[in-house]
């Protein structure tokens, strides 16, 4: 039988997402590279081929540990087919503090990842539904928050509100964008201001954190949602468990700020795995049409 | 003082100003709130769990006016730093916070806040009680309200920590205050994994008063006698006084709608 994914994957009809989707797999860093048959998980370390893993939508055939997936991907995973339309592309990084070597980094990472920032905003369909989704991606500077990232994340809530339509919001950040000093930690203002504006006009916020989700990100719009699900494993926190662990003077308890920890703890309404993403999202969606 | 060191003080590294901005004599919150206003109560706790020292505030006149004033405390004296856990709050501390500002919106008084933190406290019970959804509802909750809300910076400002008590419709910085996304001791650990250049650090990190005026985050520079403001804190309290009676009688002339309005816009652009 194949595996629903793959039969998702198949659907999608959309010539220019399943490009970038196909650049998008992990261990794929350039545009156009021959990758290699065989992927290892970086967790335990075994290897199975490209395939497998992407008949498991990137989760590990062997130990289930969750690998990352690019912006594109996870969006081919979840549109209906051929209603993906991308956002705000045009929006780039800003270079405000004229910090040095940064826009070298940044046209480096462009190179590497295809991507022009760390969030990819679009609006499409799931099960029929219009939404609009936001998906950060890790590979970009660790998902930092910059201007640039700030300004996708406020205009994709201002179209979701315009147009009257759900929001999800897949966070993966390692917090600020050191680089941007101020300007970065303005971006949480700015962000949580348009979700209390959606949230008023009454638009409904799917916050889905994936790993890691921390810092300015977890500090801002991604524990805004009206319902928050996590993918199982991911990082979640405020500070990083290195700081945490240094000024406590402490080892910290396995499985602290993961989000099998924090579902314990009451902050995730429930924990997603990835096969089921697709699904689980149309249910909400659904629930919340009139 | 010398004249020569006057004019030393005048042109200092943006490494030393860090350092002013830490001084231990440097005016608190609990200066400010005695010698600024007038009739203060204080509110202690959130009231859902636990009472947190290193935010300290109550209901207080400004000129006659009742207002709602609150800030980071770092306490005095080895004793009080550890009680007021160094001015590093905790989610109850946010949580606090946003209850007095809730009321302040309840019966519409003026909000001023004082920053002054290291940031927001990196401990295992934080997060376990949601450090990052604290800080995340003040910043949404402050962008919604209807009164006028005016932060100082009159220390160190640093990170989300600051920012939880500080989405104003106008940001005032004391002139060796800083105001950055992280101390520059955490940014150079960050970004070259060495804490000990965070003067290096401070340098490119655009924190002070003067290159936050030019980014358009600070709007006004409240001055301080060279050497720094514990040099003279009656001259700071009236210069602190001074402005806020400008900014807030400005404001009494603008509706709800407005002041709301008018903070949006501040943050929608930058």
């Amino acid at each position: 039988m194949q595996s629903p994914i793959k039969t998702l994957v198949d659907m999608v009809k959309d010539r220019d997402l399943k490009q970038k989707a196909l650049s998008d797999r992990v261990g794929s860093t350039a545009p156009i590279k021959i990758p290699s048959a065989f992927i290892a998980c970086k967790k335990c370390g075994r290897r199975a081929l490209r395939v497998r893993w992407e008949e498991h939508a990137f989760v590990c055939p062997h130990c289930g540990t969750y690998g990352p997936i690019g912006a594109y991907y996870r969006l081919n995973l979840l549109y209906d087919a051929g209603t993906f339309q991308e956002l705000d592309k045009e929006i780039e990084v800003k270079d405000p503090l004229d910090f040095p070597e940064y826009r070298e980094k940044v046209k480096d990472l462009e190179k590497k990842t295809g991507l022009k920032e760390a969030v990819v905003s679009s609006k499409g369909q799931i099960g029929g539904i219009p939404v609009v989704t936001l998906v950060m991606d890790s590979r970009f500077l660790m998902g930092s928050m910059s201007q640039a990232v700030g300004e996708k994340i406020t205009r994709g809530i201002e179209t979701a509100d315009r147009e009257h339509c759900p929001l999800i919001i897949f966070s993966a950040s390692g917090g600020a964008r050191m680089q941007e000093g101020i300007f970065s930690l303005m971006q949480m203002a700015k962000t949580s201001a348009a979700i209390e504006l959606f949230s008023e006009h009454g638009g409904l916020f799917i916050s889905f954190l994936t790993h890691p989700t921390t810092g300015g990100v977890t500090a801002s719009f991604a524990t805004l949602g009206d319902i928050t699900l996590a993918e199982p494993g991911a990082l979640i926190g405020f500070a990083g468990p290195r700081v945490i662990e240094q000024t406590i003077n402490r080892k910290l308890p396995k499985g602290f700020q993961r989000s099998e920890y924090l579902e314990q703890h009451g902050f995730i309404d429930a924990i997603v795995e990835r096969k089921n993403m697709r699904d689980s999202l149309i249910q909400i969606l659904s629930l919340h049409q009139k | 003082m010398s004249q020569e060191l006057v004019d030393k003080t005048r042109d200092l590294e943006p490494g030393e100003r860090v350092l002013l901005a830490r001084h231990p004599n440097r005016p608190h919150i609990e200066d400010f709130v005695e010698n600024v206003f007038t009739d203060f109560f204080e509110q202690k706790g959130d009231h859902l769990y636990d009472e947190d020292r290193s935010i300290f505030g109550g209901i207080a006149r400004f000129h006659g006016r009742p207002v709602t004033v609150l800030g980071h405390k770092k306490g005095r004296g080895m004793e009080e730093n550890i009680a007021c856990n160094f001015g590093m709050p905790c989610p109850e501390g946010y949580r606090k916070a946003k209850r007095l500002m809730e009321q302040a919106e309840k019966f519409h008084r003026p909000i001023i806040t004082f920053i002054d933190t290291p940031g927001a406290y990196p401990g295992l019970e934080a997060e376990e009680h949601g450090q990052g959804e604290a800080i995340a509802k003040n910043l949404a909750f402050m962008s919604s309200l209807h009164v006028p809300v005016i932060s100082i910076v009159s220390g160190e400002g640093n990170s989300g920590g600051a920012l939880a008590i500080g989405v104003a419709n106008k940001i005032l910085m004391l002139e060796n205050a800083i105001y950055s996304v992280l101390s520059p001791e955490g940014f150079a650990t960050i970004l070259w994994k060495d804490s000990t250049r965070a003067g290096e650090a401070a340098k490119v990190m655009k924190l002070t008063a003067e290159d936050l005026k030019e980014a358009g985050v600070c709007d006004e520079i409240i001055p301080e006698v060279p050497g720094g403001a514990q040099e003279n804190p009656v001259a700071l309290y009236k210069e602190v006084e001074k402005a806020l009676e400008k900014i807030l009688s400005a404001y009494e002339s603008m509706s709800p709608e407005q002041i709301r309005e008018d903070r949006l816009k501040k943050y929608r652009n930058i």
